[in-house]
């Protein structure tokens, strides 16, 4: 939603520029400045309506306590923060998303970059097995997670059906604190992969086939030509992925509504999640404020240094 | 063409016109959840045609609003940005959060007259419980239900007990449990002697082991609770030992949602869900299967569940009264009991059970009446201010001992301090 929006502004900004720089300097009309204005307002007024306004409302609100029957909002300082310093659950939440992060972010690009390789040499039916890899994606996460939910059922889900067969011991994949957060790592990356295919297939279209034929001339293995050629061309597209990734780990939590609740014992409780349950079942605004404050401080560090550092050492062609 | 314009404008504005000559019906914004299987929403919809034809001055229009949970989010926003329905049926245990919120109005403002009074005092008193405090009524019970046993009488004529008979107490069903567990040849089990699920609301299931205990978890008013008394903890305890200990029950959290399944699968012989399941398991099941009471420590027990008619504040006193028709109208004896057979809740008024339909219906399923039985030794659900915080203190507890990571006593000791931290400030 977020990049949508972006791109949306990113295309108004050009034609702004476009439009303003045309004619000599000095001799700009007003009423370019206001058709330039005019053509920045729909991105404008949907960026700030919908992405600005509600994330300086959200940062005032984590300042005020929650107004509750005859007790209205007053201004807090950062008690809200505070609280949060002493909340167990959040310190949960956050190490799971952590952990949930650093599982499904290098696997289900790894696993992306292998699929993408996969289906974009020439083999039979590739078209089916792209469609076969890109179906997750498409799958509405809700449908998908009540599938999973049987998968992971003990005694007679399917990945019970097949321990069993092998001979391997029963395992409650859910109910277990230890493993709850690994089967909701596999879920996302079974979801997120074929996503991500999808631009690495994109990319490894616009790649001239040239660069392998010479690369064969010169007795480059095909190791070799992955890693010094394919790769960094790859750069772009897998810092675009490595963005999109992390946004997904922190947004994706349907799957945790539907299969765990974030129990047992909020051993799978996401930080997205927690905001949720804190804001419409606890009815706490302030410190869901609070608590989304700190997310979105951890977003925006985090692309903030992925940026900096990353695109420098990105090949643009 | 500009004459064709004329016309169309005068037909529209004609339109316009004619509900605003037909202006005394008063129209009543019904939101509802579905959380059980069935035609729910058909069945509702067809409830406010039919009171649509008897009351032509009101039109009730059912809104569909999704689970239990999103429906009180849905509500509140509604309250919240100004425009609440008139009528809604939420969780019984919403009430404090809902008075909280300045979000409903008493019924007994609203219904004042002598045969309102006599209304209000028809339903079963157990189910009362949830929907007074402070000497006012804030909801009207309507799809209400009560956990029970539902046992397969085929796994236990293979044990070799007596398939007509559930178990009657605690040690009976840890007893029947282990006849009725077995384990194949790798030590895998195959069949397990009873499952409590214990995801999403543990503490509903919970407090039918602490309600034989004899001990409540909370007080009428909703400011204290009880979750360290010796007696919750040695509930507690007899829960973790049914997987712990005996074996007979699968270690760590088990789904709600799958429990019917496993218990029509034959991967469990007895199992605990609401009485809401009851048409579920009727029309699924290939055995015959039996429905009892919880089984009894001291006493017989259980807490009763499911949802309750609101009435809102910031709605005029004619849609309020419209409201409370609609509400009055559809729990009327008949009413109540064609949604009772409907849905498998328990028809909320003894009335309802003193009809032809009902008295058919329960000759014909005697485990209905298992659920009207228990209610003589009914509490209220688990409900205080700040209600979802308190009860999700105690799930995480309750969770937390099922998985092993915390003894019995620590997990409820640490949800005790929890809620009374919680509730400091409702307690003046």
């Amino acid at each position: 939603m977020t990049g949508g929006m972006d791109a949306a502004s990113a295309r108004g900004g050009d034609a702004a520029t476009r439009a303003s720089v045309a004619p000599r300097r000095d001799l700009v009309p007003a009423s370019h400045a206001v058709t330039a204005w005019l053509l920045l307002m729909p991105a404008l007024v949907l960026l700030i309506a919908f992405t600005h306004w509600p994330a300086v409302a959200t940062l005032w609100h984590s300042f005020f306590s929650t107004p509750k029957k005859g007790r209205p909002e007053v201004y807090v300082g950062l008690d809200n923060y505070r609280a949060m310093v002493e909340d167990d659950v959040f310190w949960q939440a956050l190490w799971n998303n952590v952990v949930f992060a650093l599982g499904t972010i290098p696997l289900s690009i790894a696993l992306a970059l292998a699929m993408a390789l996969w289906v974009n040499s020439r083999l039979t039916g590739r078209g089916f097995l792209r469609l076969a890899y890109f179906t997750p994606t498409v799958l509405p996460m809700i449908a998908v997670a009540n599938i999973w939910l049987f998968f992971y059922t003990p005694q007679y889900g399917l990945l019970e059906q097949i321990t069993g067969a092998l001979g391997l011991p029963s395992h409650n994949w859910l109910g277990d604190r230890s493993t709850v957060l690994g089967a909701m790592i596999v879920v996302a990356i079974w979801k997120e992969a074929g996503f991500f295919m999808i631009f690495y297939l994109a990319a490894l279209q616009q790649i001239s086939p040239t660069l392998a034929e010479a690369a064969a001339l010169e007795g480059a293995s095909r190791g070799q030509y992955f890693r010094r050629v394919l790769f960094p061309l790859l750069m772009p597209t897998t810092l675009f992925v490595l963005i999109n990734a992390l946004i997904n780990s922190v947004r994706m939590v349907d799957h945790i509504f539907v299969m765990t609740r974030g129990g047992p014992d909020n051993a799978s409780a996401l930080l997205l999640y927690y905001i949720y349950q804190v804001g419409f079942s606890f009815w706490d605004s302030a410190y869901a404020a609070a608590l989304t404050v700190v997310v979105l401080v951890v977003l925006g560090v985090t692309a903030f240094v992925k940026f900096r550092f990353l695109d420098r050492r990105t090949h643009y062609q | 063409m500009r004459r064709h314009v004329l016309i169309a404008l005068a037909a529209a504005a004609a339109a316009l016109a004619l509900p605003a000559a037909a202006q005394k019906v008063t129209e009543v914004n019904f939101y509802y959840p579905v959380a059980v299987g069935g035609p729910v929403t058909k069945t509702i919809d067809q409830m406010a045609a039919d009171f649509g034809k008897e009351n032509p001055d009101i039109k009730v229009n059912p809104i569909y609003s999704g689970t239990y949970q999103e429906s009180i989010v849905k509500v509140l926003t509604a309250v919240k940005s100004g425009k609440p329905p008139q009528l809604a049926v939420l969780l019984s245990t919403d009430m404090f959060t809902l008075i909280d919120e300045d979000a409903i109005i008493p019924i007994d403002e609203v219904a004042s007259s002598a045969d309102d009074k006599k209304w209000l005092d028809g339903f079963y008193k157990s189910f009362m419980m949830n929907s007074r405090t402070g000497g006012k009524t804030w909801g009207i019970p309507f799809q209400r239900s009560t956990i029970v046993l539902y046992w397969n009488k085929d796994l236990f004529k293979e044990a070799g007990l007596d398939p007509e008979k559930g178990p009657a107490s605690w040690d009976q069903m840890v007893d029947f449990a282990k006849k009725l567990t077995k384990t194949d040849a790798s030590g895998n089990v195959t069949q397990y002697g009873v499952k409590i699920p214990s995801s999403g609301f543990p503490y509903w299931l919970f407090q039918g082991l602490t309600t034989p205990n004899d001990v409540e978890l909370m007080n009428e008013a909703g400011t204290e609770t009880y979750f360290d008394k010796p007696a919750v903890i040695e509930a507690l305890q007899y829960w973790v030992d049914l997987s712990a200990k005996h074996k007979v029950m699968p270690g760590g959290v088990i789904e709600w949602g799958t429990t019917p399944k496993d218990f029509l699968e034959k991967k469990a012989a007895m199992i605990w869900t609401t009485t809401g399941n009851l048409t579920n398991i009727r029309s699924n099941a290939s055995f015959p299967f039996g429905v009892a009471m919880l089984p009894e420590k001291k006493h017989p027990g259980s807490p009763t569940g499911g949802g309750n008619f609101y009435l809102f504040a910031k709605t005029t006193p004619a849609e309020q009264q419209a409201a409370l028709k609609f509400a009055k109208w559809a729990t009327a004896p008949q009413r109540a009991a064609a949604w009772s057979i409907a849905t498998g809740y328990v028809a909320v008024t003894p009335a309802a059970w003193e009809t032809p339909e009902m008295k058919k219906y329960a000759q014909e399923v005697p485990q209905a009446v298992v659920a009207r039985d228990q209610l003589a030794h009914s509490v209220a659900e688990l409900s205080t201010h700040d209600n979802q915080r308190v009860t999700k203190a105690l799930n995480d507890g309750l969770q937390g001992a099922l998985t092993g990571s915390k003894p019995p006593a620590d997990a409820m000791r640490d949800a005790q301090r929890e809620a009374t931290r919680l509730l400091r400030s409702y307690k003046r």
